[in-house]
């Protein structure tokens, strides 16, 4: 499967590396849909007692059960695997509720995906670069609309229609942990009504 | 810019043998004003006046930061050491009138932690004294692992312990006692702060141990006052001021820089902050680093030195101050 | 000391206009004839009495005015004022240092009276009057940097030291030259950087950060930085963009004089004893075009800066579409003569 297409850009853009087995006392791994493959590919080289101390989360999105078994057949200690985000979001909180210094957290899949989960584990107290991250899959982003400060999933093209307040907004590459997304600003501030063709930049 | 430029003059109100090695020192302001507060694991620069030579030794601050009325520091006797603690134990006397620099902190309290998870060894309490005051004064969440040689040497153990009973927990090594690291870091709650100051191989262990366990970089905090390495005198040139100096044996290339009248930055004055960083302009000989700030291809690399720490053997360095 | 303070708006009808003095001790920013990112720190001592480098905060005759705007701007947009839970202390240790300050240099405007922590806080110009308990915001009706960033002139971020870098972790953000707060609150100092173009692969902000880790209690440091408004808006926010974006439109060769402004922001830092935090106050000037160039040497100066800066600067600076049309209008106030070294008039 192909790795990440990402590329480094400004200072506060995310950049996203290879998985590597970490010591820990316990360790979470939380992917979707394509990000399962940074997990088996983990798998290759983790040290053997890591699954028995590891608990999998997989947000499986639209690769229904492609990656079920072969996840499952990593024995890890806990699995889960849910068709969406927001469904898992009371599992992952309830999980690091209950967590403790020395657990190590691994994420996989798109940037939407680790930047929410990212949000939960800092939440929790564990530190930013504490927290691995692995791109796979789609490019898709999350954007946060400057103007109304409503967030826009799964945005392909640039510019691209504000989901909450219908402004056409041009795509940054700043990028917010905090927020978990990138910044949308308004395509036509300064000349109101011309506005460019939308041109397809992730997938 | 240097750091320490913002300096009191401060009088001595008080010395007290804490036990047979240590002894606490307070100073008031001379003017007769407030002290500056600060934040607990600040340290202050207090400069000596050794015999025509200056020292300037950095020592945590111990007092309630909330106390305007002085400072107070705790110096550990180290008879085999450069003279500092030696000259703080023999020349400070109450009433004499001396300089201290405004507080710096390169060791402070993560504020966003859940928790705060001290290990001192034996004069390596001093910053936490202050940091405990702070966080019960806003009802904050510590707990100490203190390790002493004996009673007899436990500075303040017993203060602290009295007023803290359940969270202080003191270990004698006379008696055997020692700190059970790994169950130590076993369970404790995430937005866990750990905090660790003492001698140089119980940092080393608990940092290990904490890495070996999984605790984040970020989570760590130590201090250490590394000592300035004596060694072989060396001659440096200074390029930029037109100076030759003459580095001695128990004298660090900062002091000796300092002692010329060259103006150049440091702040902890012990190799880990980076802030005196110099660049080299030309040498033949060879670098002993002495630091934790450079890293191994900058010290291999000949182009930079860390004079607070460092030394040099050889027949020249030329250096860009 | 009495300050004529103007009643004006620096919105909607904007009748905001500089008085002659003001115009004098205006903070031009501009040493040489041609304009790059620099460093360019300094320490923040007092010096030429009068001047906007004389007080530790400067109060001039915008002072009620701009804090009017600021209460607008507010009651519009609440998310302008942030402060991460940690940042509470460092809060409080910003009540102390603009208090003291302020009693200490405006006696006449300000007055703090200290007994123990029980602290009365009297603010003539604003007609405030307020007595609370040091350290405790139930005491308080806003949480401290809130409280007194209200009555002082200027936008402060309040920076976190930790892990060898700055964190933006709070901050009062109204007059900001076209950044958010709400998105950039909790990024660290190469993060909220990022947009600038350049300076990043000049090194410029290394640099920076190593000298401000450094900054020590009891000396502040301060630099200036510079752009380009249309109209006195101090409210130039990505928020409100696509209501003040449109507004670049509207400028016209004949026009530039009145409309176009000079933007100039005191930048000062200083370290926080109790919190060991940073805060970076960033205090907003604003000039017309037209009052500008009633000082020569500004007005060749200028004009050559301008003309000569590099296009990411000016793009960044958001003026790079009607930089002809301004660089036309100044033209007429550069006769070619040398200018001399430094900010000051002749």
């Amino acid at each position: 499967m192909i790795e990440t297409t990402i590329t480094p850009s400004i200072a506060s853009r995310p950049v996203y590396s290879r998985l590597e087995p970490r010591p820990g006392k316990a360790h979470l791994l939380i992917a979707d849909a394509e990000g399962a493959e940074a997990i088996l590919a983990l798998a290759e080289v983790a040290p053997r007692d890591f699954f028995a101390q590891a608990h999998i989360i997989h947000i499986r999105k639209t690769t229904a059960g492609t990656y079920t078994e072969r996840l499952r057949g990593l024995k890890p200690s806990q699995f889960y695997s849910g068709p969406t985000y927001e469904a898992a979001v009371p599992r992952i909180r309830r999980t690091l509720l209950g967590a403790h210094m020395g657990l190590q957290v691994y994420l996989a899949g798109t940037e939407s995906l680790m930047g929410q989960a990212m949000q939960e584990a800092a939440q929790a107290g564990i530190p930013y670069g504490a927290i691995q991250a692995e791109h796979r899959g789609s490019t898709a982003r999350r954007m946060q609309c400057v103007h109304c400060k409503g967030i826009t999933e799964d945005v392909t093209t640039d510019p691209f229609v504000c989901s909450h307040c219908g402004l056409h907004l041009f795509v940054r590459d700043h990028y917010s942990r905090r927020l978990a997304a990138f910044q949308g600003v308004r395509v036509d501030a300064e000349d109101p009504g011309n506005i460019p063709e939308p041109v397809e930049r992730f997938r | 810019m240097s750091a320490g430029t913002e300096k009191i003059d401060v009088t001595v109100a008080d010395v007290t043998p804490v036990n047979e090695l240590v002894t606490r020192f307070r100073f008031v302001r001379s003017d007769g004003g407030p002290m500056p507060t600060f934040s607990g694991g600040a340290h202050t620069v207090v400069e000596m006046q050794d015999g025509g030579r200056t020292r300037l030794n950095p020592y945590s601050l111990m007092s309630d930061p909330a106390d305007r009325s002085g400072f107070s520091i705790s110096v550990r006797r180290d008879d085999a050491g450069r003279g500092g603690s030696l000259y703080m134990h023999t020349k400070v006397h109450q009433g004499m009138k001396m300089v201290v620099s405004n507080p710096v902190n390169l060791f402070s309290l993560d504020l966003r932690a859940r928790k705060h998870l001290m290990i001192a060894g034996g004069i390596g309490i001093t910053p936490f004294m202050a940091q405990i005051k702070q966080l019960t004064a806003m009802n904050g969440n510590f707990e100490l692992h203190y390790a002493v040689r004996t009673a007899a040497l436990a500075t303040y153990a017993d203060e602290l312990h009295a007023t803290h009973p359940t969270r202080v927990h003191i270990y004698h090594d006379d008696r055997g006692e020692a700190i059970k690291l790994e169950r130590l870091l076993d369970g404790q709650p995430l937005g866990t702060h750990l905090y660790v100051c003492g001698p140089k191989g119980m940092i080393a262990w608990v940092r290990k141990s904490a890495e070996e366990l999984g605790w984040p970089r970020e989570a760590v905090h130590h201090e250490e006052f590394l000592a300035p390495a004596s060694g072989k005198p060396f001659e440096v040139k200074l390029a930029l001021s037109n100076k030759v100096i003459k580095v001695g044996e128990n004298q660090s290339l900062l002091e000796a820089i300092e002692e010329a009248g060259v103006d150049a930055p440091y702040l902890c004055r012990g190799g880990a902050c980076g802030q005196c960083e110099t660049d080299v302009i030309g040498y033949d000989g060879k670098f002993l680093h002495n630091d934790h700030w450079l890293t191994d291809d900058q010290k291999s690399g000949g182009k930079k030195i860390m004079p607070c720490v460092s030394r040099f053997e050889g027949k020249t360095l030329v250096l860009d101050r | 000391m009495t300050i004529n303070f103007n009643d004006e708006t620096f919105y909607g009808d904007f009748t905001f206009r500089n008085s002659p003095k003001a115009v004098q001790r205006f903070p031009f920013p501009f040493p040489e004839d041609s304009y790059m990112y620099s460093v360019n720190l300094e320490p923040h001592k007092s010096y030429r009495p009068g001047s906007v480098y004389e007080r530790t905060f400067d109060v001039d005759e915008h002072y009620v005015a701009e804090m009017k705007d600021r209460a607008r701007v507010l009651a519009d947009d609440p998310l302008r004022c942030q402060s991460l839970p940690h940042m509470t202390l460092a809060g409080w240790d910003l009540v102390e240092l603009i208090m003291t300050a302020k009693a200490e240099e405006y006696p006449d405007l300000f007055e703090l009276h200290r007994d123990g922590d029980r602290w009365r806080w009297i603010n003539r110009p604003l007609g405030i009057d307020d007595t609370f308990t040091f350290l405790d915001e139930t005491t308080l009706p806003y949480g401290p940097m809130e409280y007194i960033t209200r009555q002082t002139q200027g936008d402060f971020a309040i920076l976190d030291q930790r892990d060898d870098n700055l964190w933006m972790d709070a901050g009062m953000v109204t007059t900001q030259a076209d950044w958010s707060l709400d998105f950039d609150i909790g990024m660290n100092f190469f993060e909220w950087h990022a947009p600038v173009p350049k300076a990043h692969e000049m090194g410029v902000f290394v640099r920076a950060l190593k000298f401000l880790l450094n900054i020590q209690q009891g000396a502040p440091a301060r630099r200036l930085n510079w752009t380009m408004t249309i109209n006195p808006l101090l409210d130039t926010s990505p928020e409100n963009y696509h209501k003040w974006g449109a507004m670049k439109q509207e400028l016209t060769a004949e026009n530039v004089g009145r409309m176009m402004h000079l933007r100039v922001e005191l930048q000062t830092l200083f370290r926080l004893p109790r919190s060991n935090a940073l805060v970076f106050p960033i205090r907003c000037y604003l000039i017309r075009l037209e009052d500008l160039v009633t000082v020569p040497k500004w007005g060749r100066r200028f004009h050559r800066v301008i003309r000569d800066l590099p296009v990411e600067l000016a793009t960044y600076k958001g003026f790079v579409n009607n930089r002809p049309k301004i660089v036309e209008w100044l033209s007429k106030y550069d006769d070619g003569a040398p200018t001399s070294p430094g900010i000051w008039p002749d």
